[in-house]
């Protein structure tokens, strides 16, 4: 059973159609990126699932159970960290995490209330009230906050917009060491190479759609275009008609020489092909692609692909 | 580390909410609590202790024995509505509401919560406001049945008024108008301070249609035995109000409208 299913999701805003029909299933386990530029529709789709906004069209289930007709069950089963810090400045952190543990319908268990706590590195300020606490403690305790009632399926939506780096790091590891329990993630980020670094799969959102999904190394690999750089004995005056289509650029005064690789050349056909060239290479280095390029290529900010 | 599945109490999203709803208001108790308090013992001091003995408009009341019903209703009546508005809409406004919607708290259970709170706060205000007025006059207490009873019942339908004020308001502007230019004048015209039999018509008319002159009227009538209506109209015409709102409130969180987009 999966931990998300969603088929033909849609929901529109005065008519402006901000989720167009999205299809994407997340397995138990797993870390799901969904990524998008800002208004493709991550946070829509989000809060569908969560609950704060009414399914336009389609369905979701969360392990079986569809989100609008057996919403207790599920939402007993989501945790959510929303991208805009939301806390009641009325109390503190302690109280704050005991009150959202009964919202779940969860007895609260101070063993578990307490390694939150600590993992996160809220104790100290325990007894503060929420208006005194620092932008990357709200934060941190947004995540205690959605952890309280032991979730199945943890959503992180933005969860270190405006964070340092130093707090980033301590929050992806905690993520995944609450992964490895078995908590299944969904994460939104604009961080894409923490996200390429965090993420088993990821779907990516444009213009209210779902325009690429797959395992993240395989869409790196298939999307990207790897780098080979020749370092040259002898200067290059003219780059051979043959090496055209791996898009060549001579630099240092013919010396080196550039390739762009897509997924299916061959680097040990190019080699052979260089080889029959009689180029004298001294040299070689090779750079591979990312997820930000392959972000920017599909979400097709100067006119990138519209669908893969 | 992780047991990721602990036993669901139905009913404990219930709890917690109305713990939460409470503890909200009891953190600011000096601006909750005491000062409507403060607000009302200035009223019996001017009412009670100075014009009190002085001023008599119904026959065989003082006129402090006319008026601290109202008095009391009065904070009744604000804190109530004041708890449930404030609170609903300050979650709206600085988003917090999208804490409870992604809970499984049901809708029953968000209305329960939200209306126990402010009717605590609102009987609250209202007990200390009567053991206050103690000290100026004391009162027969005709019907302490009816007197409870109507004081529930204000007190429930102003805070399922104050939940459609806040689903409604856009502002915090907005929540000050219903108080300011809907609910004052209503109370002021409701008989707090006169029996609305003193009035000309079609004034006296007109008062009829007020629905706190009901509230106002059937509570004076079980703390000290004069009323303008039957209590029973009384009674029968605040209850068929407070479903009416319990009824649009209820209609309007379980349809999530302006809380879910």
């Amino acid at each position: 059973m999966n931990a998300l299913n969603i088929e033909n999701l849609q929901k529109s805003f005065d008519q402006v159609p901000a989720v167009k029909g999205i299809n994407f299933a997340i397995k138990q386990g797993e870390i799901f990126g969904l990524l998008g530029p800002n208004g493709a529709g991550k946070s829509t789709t989000i809060n569908m699932i969560a609950g704060v906004v009414r399914l336009g069209g389609g369905n979701i289930t969360a392990f079986g159970y569809d989100v609008e007709r057996d919403y207790r069950r599920t939402r007993k089963m989501i945790g959510v960290v929303h991208q805009e810090v939301v806390i009641d400045n009325f109390f503190t952190i302690d109280q704050s995490l005991k009150l959202h543990a009964g919202y779940y319908g969860v007895k609260d268990d101070p063993a578990w209330r307490h390694l939150l706590i600590d993992r996160l590195g809220l104790k100290p300020h325990l007894h503060k009230v929420m208006l005194k606490l620092s932008g990357g403690l709200k934060r941190r305790f947004m995540i205690a906050k959605a952890l309280i009632h032991r979730p199945q399926l943890l959503i992180l939506d933005e969860p270190t917009a405006g964070v340092d780096v130093e707090l980033r790091h301590g929050l992806w590891d905690f993520v995944r060491e609450i992964n490895k329990q078995g908590i299944t993630i969904l994460l939104t980020t604009h961080y894409l190479e923490e996200a390429e670094e965090m993420c088993d799969r990821i779907a990516i959102m444009n213009h209210g759609d779902v325009i690429a999904m797959e395992e993240t190394h395989e869409l790196v690999r298939r999307l990207s275009t790897r780098q080979l750089r020749f370092r040259l004995a002898e200067p290059l005056v003219e780059i051979p008609t043959v090496l055209e289509h791996l898009q060549p650029n001579l630099k240092e005064d013919g010396r080196l020489l550039q390739l762009n690789l897509s997924a299916t050349d061959n680097v040990g056909a190019i080699l052979s092909l260089l080889c029959e060239q009689k180029l004298d290479i001294c040299d070689m280095e090779s750079d591979q692609g990312n997820l930000e390029e392959v972000f920017i290529q599909l979400t097709g900010i100067n006119g990138g692909l519209e669908n893969v | 580390m992780f047991d990721n599945n602990p036993k669901f109490h139905p009913w404990l999203p219930f709890f917690a909410l109305l713990r939460k709803e409470i503890l909200r208001f009891w953190r600011v108790a000096m601006q909750t609590l005491l000062a409507p308090i403060v607000t009302a013992s200035l009223y019996l001091f001017v009412f009670g202790a100075t014009l009190g003995d002085r001023l008599s408009i119904v026959d065989g009341y003082s006129y402090a024995q006319f008026v601290i019903p109202g008095l009391i209703m009065m904070g009744i009546i604000n804190n109530s509505f004041a708890n449930t508005s404030s609170s609903l809409f300050m979650s709206r406004y600085l988003g917090g509401i999208v804490d409870l919607l992604v809970t499984p708290v049901t809708p029953p259970q968000f209305i329960m919560a939200y209306t126990l709170a402010a009717m605590l706060r609102g009987l609250l205000v209202g007990t200390v406001v009567w053991v206050i007025s103690t000290m100026f006059t004391s009162l027969p207490w005709e019907s302490p049945l009816l007197g409870i009873l109507m004081a529930m019942l204000a007190s429930f339908m102003f805070a399922q008024f104050g939940l459609i004020a806040a689903i409604y308001a856009q502002s915090f502007d907005t929540i000050s108008m219903y108080t300011n230019f809907l609910i004052l004048p209503l109370t002021f015209l409701g008989g707090v301070f006169y029996p609305i039999s003193i009035l000309p018509e079609p004034w006296a008319k007109l008062s009829c249609l007020n629905p706190l002159f009901y509230l106002i009227d059937g509570f004076r009538h079980a703390l000290i035995g004069f009323s303008d209506t039957s209590y029973l109209v009384a009674f029968g015409y605040s209850g068929i109000i407070a479903v009416v709102l319990f009824v649009w409130a209820a209609w309007l969180i379980g349809k999530g409208y302006r809380l879910r987009s």
